[in-house]
């Protein structure tokens, strides 16, 4: 894999990072839960056919601390906004998860337009009393891993920290400002009213779901389906779990670039 | 040097197969093990407890609050202060809760300290600890990537309803109070003394020392432990240019004193076991909230995992359960409990209050399921015989600014007839 071209801008009083790989149509990307430290198998198989513009929410990995700012959801919405306007990802298709899943939601809801097409992928956003998944952040120290992934060796890959001690310290940090982020955005329930606001995303949409997922189990793509407007598609890929463009990329790739046809 | 009682108030009945039967005796303790009419005994008990402190001669009263826990139940210390301002007389009423953050609004706690103020005759010191991540992110489910700036907002806000004379308004990022004008005013000018539960994180050093409140390391695993953190107090203090006195430090000790160290060992060993090993069985699922320990504090932490001071923090907040099986004996040596005769409890805390140059000590005298009796026999010796030889220290050289100024002419409760 040959490394992304690499941009930052200025988001919310802070700085977001960019990275791009790819010709052609932008396609912007939105990462879930610890960010996306290292350009990963999945993206790569994305830019075989895009312009892949991944993008860095306040907190995540290769951004500044201005989550810390964010006092509410809509401050987070806007500056979510704020974000993909600044990539120029406006009217581009979407690809985002798990967290950035939820903000995407959230943009494609309030901003009629702005985004084409949208891929969901394990996106919070969504509570059902009856059927929670399972918090990733009282999870056990043993647990943290196996509840996100079902690939422990390919999440290692994404996100073990590198050997040189003071760049590993540093990596730590940047994972745990990722944690907190996410956490900020969603603590402690994992939505923030978007079932309200569902029925004004009347784009194309794609569910796309690891079989395995802890954290928002599959059944919640049925919930999301019956809120939204417009033409939805299912796909739940056998054997991933919530990072399922980690566990599954080829899968998960696969199932994108065959949605944005 | 003042001496306190300090009481968590622990649930004393836990079965001796609790750790194994059960996850956590925070936030997922099971309520059946929890015995109401017990209680109604053990607060009773407690508070008598204290009162007796109080007329033996302790300086301060100390309680504090924890939330789904059963090693400490009072989610409200403020009704245990109020209970304790009535029938107690001299003491300073120590209440190192109110985790300001968890209160909406939070001018509440001004309003609540304030009326605990005028109870007591002007004796209440206010403790504002930011909580534990356990009783602030998951029982009250507070935002653990806010709860700091919360807390510094909160803050600000019950100072300000404390010492603004006129009606005012609050505008705050998270609180947003048009009208402030709380009823009563606490006695004590500008406002009661504040003092500051901490956990060992930097940015409380530097609160504490800014604002010129007492530090007081909270810890149950005994001076050692505390001996980096209080330090790191000393160190931050000596970087602002602010003058050491000890007197601005607080730190918990659990003691157990009697005639001889043997008999200390024989009485005190139950009670121990029971604390250590049962009630502070807590599970390392509720102790991490990403947020809760700042990214300064985390830096240190990982840049200093080498160090013995880490270790200990780490044994502190992530491993309860760890300390699991530790003989009293251990618990003993690495100074968890400081126990022995009068005059060598008298001799350790002076040596941990010199070297750490600490001027307040908070004696944890009933910890765990110790008897009221045995509770009282510990706090006698140690008012009659551990007190005398501690209370000079620091006396002739330092003043004691954080230290409730009561009334003179206190009301007290009326005598009743039936």
């Amino acid at each position: 894999m040959s490394a992304p071209r690499e941009r930052f801008v200025q988001v919310a009083g802070g700085a977001c990072r960019i990275w791009e790989k790819g010709e052609g149509e932008p396609l912007g990307v939105v990462p879930g839960l610890g960010g996306c430290p290292r350009w990963t198998p999945f993206l790569d198989a994305l830019a075989e056919q895009r312009r892949v513009v991944v993008t860095s929410l306040p907190g995540f990995s290769g951004s500044d601390d201005q989550h810390r700012l964010l006092d509410g959801h809509l401050d987070w919405v806007a500056a979510t906004l704020d974000l993909l306007e600044a990539a120029e990802l406006a009217g581009a298709d979407l690809v985002a998860a798990s967290v950035g899943a939820m903000l995407a939601a959230e943009v494609a809801a309030l901003a009629p337009g702005f985004v084409r097409r949208l891929v969901l992928t394990s996106p919070y956003g969504l509570y059902d009393n009856d059927a929670p998944g399972e918090n990733v952040f009282s999870a056990l120290p043993s647990e943290v891993v196996s509840i996100q992934t079902e690939q422990p060796a390919k999440y290692e890959q994404a996100f073990e920290a590198p050997e040189d001690p003071e760049e590993s310290a540093e990596w730590q940090l940047r994972q745990y400002r990722a944690s907190e982020a996410a956490a900020r955005i969603v603590w402690p329930f994992g939505e923030r009213g978007l079932a309200k606001r569902l029925h004004r995303i009347r784009i194309p949409v794609l569910l796309l779901w690891g079989e395995k997922d802890r954290i928002q189990p599959p059944a919640y793509a049925k919930l999301f389906a019956s809120g939204l407007a417009g033409p939805v598609e299912t796909k739940i890929v056998p054997g991933a779990g919530h990072q399922l463009w980690i566990d599954e990329p080829e899968a998960a790739a696969r199932a994108v670039r065959s949605f944005l046809a | 040097m003042k001496i306190g009682n300090f009481n968590l108030m622990s649930y004393r009945h836990l079965p001796e197969s609790f750790p194994e039967k059960h996850e956590s005796v925070y936030i997922s303790l099971p309520s059946e093990v929890l015995d109401s009419a017990q209680m109604n005994r053990d607060y009773n008990a407690s508070l008598d407890e204290h009162e007796f402190a109080d007329s033996v001669g302790f300086d301060i009263l100390g309680v504090n609050e924890h939330h789904s826990n059963g090693y400490g139940m009072m989610p409200s210390p403020n009704l245990m202060a109020a209970a304790l301002s009535r029938r107690t007389r001299d003491s300073s009423l120590l209440v190192l809760g109110n985790s300001l953050a968890l209160y909406n609004p939070p001018h509440r706690v001004a309003e609540e300290f304030a009326m605990l103020d005028c109870m007591s005759g002007g004796r209440l010191i206010a403790g504002f600890p930011v909580g534990t991540p356990m009783d602030t992110c998951y029982a009250y489910s507070t935002n653990p990537s806010e709860l700091r700036d919360r807390y510094y907002e909160a803050h600000d806000l019950v100072m300000q309803a404390w010492t603004r004379p006129e009606m005012f308004s609050f505008h705050g990022r998270f609180n947003q109070e048009r009208y402030v004008n709380i009823t009563p005013r606490p006695i004590q000018k500008p406002h009661p003394p504040v003092w500051i539960p901490a956990g060992g994180s930097v940015e409380t050093w530097h609160f504490c020392a800014k604002h010129d409140y007492v530090y007081c390391y909270l810890t149950y695993f005994g001076y050692l432990s505390g001996e980096a953190i209080i330090k790191g107090f000393w160190d931050e203090m000596k970087a602002l240019g602010k003058e050491p006195n000890p007197y601005q430090t607080g730190i918990v000790q659990y003691v157990g004193v009697a005639e001889t160290r043997e008999e200390a060992l024989d009485l005190y060993a139950e009670a121990a076991n029971y604390f250590f090993n049962n009630s502070l069985h807590t599970s390392p699922r509720w102790v991490n909230p990403p947020g809760y320990v700042t990214e300064a504090t985390a830096r240190k932490k990982i840049m200093s995992q080498v160090q013995e001071a880490a270790r200990r923090a780490e044994l502190r907040t992530n491993s309860m359960s760890e300390l699991r099986g530790q003989t009293f004996e251990g618990m003993v040596e690495q100074g968890f409990v400081v126990i022995g005769s009068p005059d060598e409890v008298a001799e350790k805390l002076k040596e941990i209050a010199i070297s750490q140059n600490v001027g307040n000590l908070l004696l944890m005298t009933q910890f765990g399921n110790m008897s009221t009796e045995l509770a009282k026999y510990n706090m006698e010796l140690i008012a009659k015989r551990v007190k005398p030889q501690l209370e000079n220290i620091f006396a002739n050289e330092w003043e004691h600014r954080w230290m409730p100024t009561p009334l003179a002419d206190r009301a007290q409760p009326a005598e009743l007839t039936r």
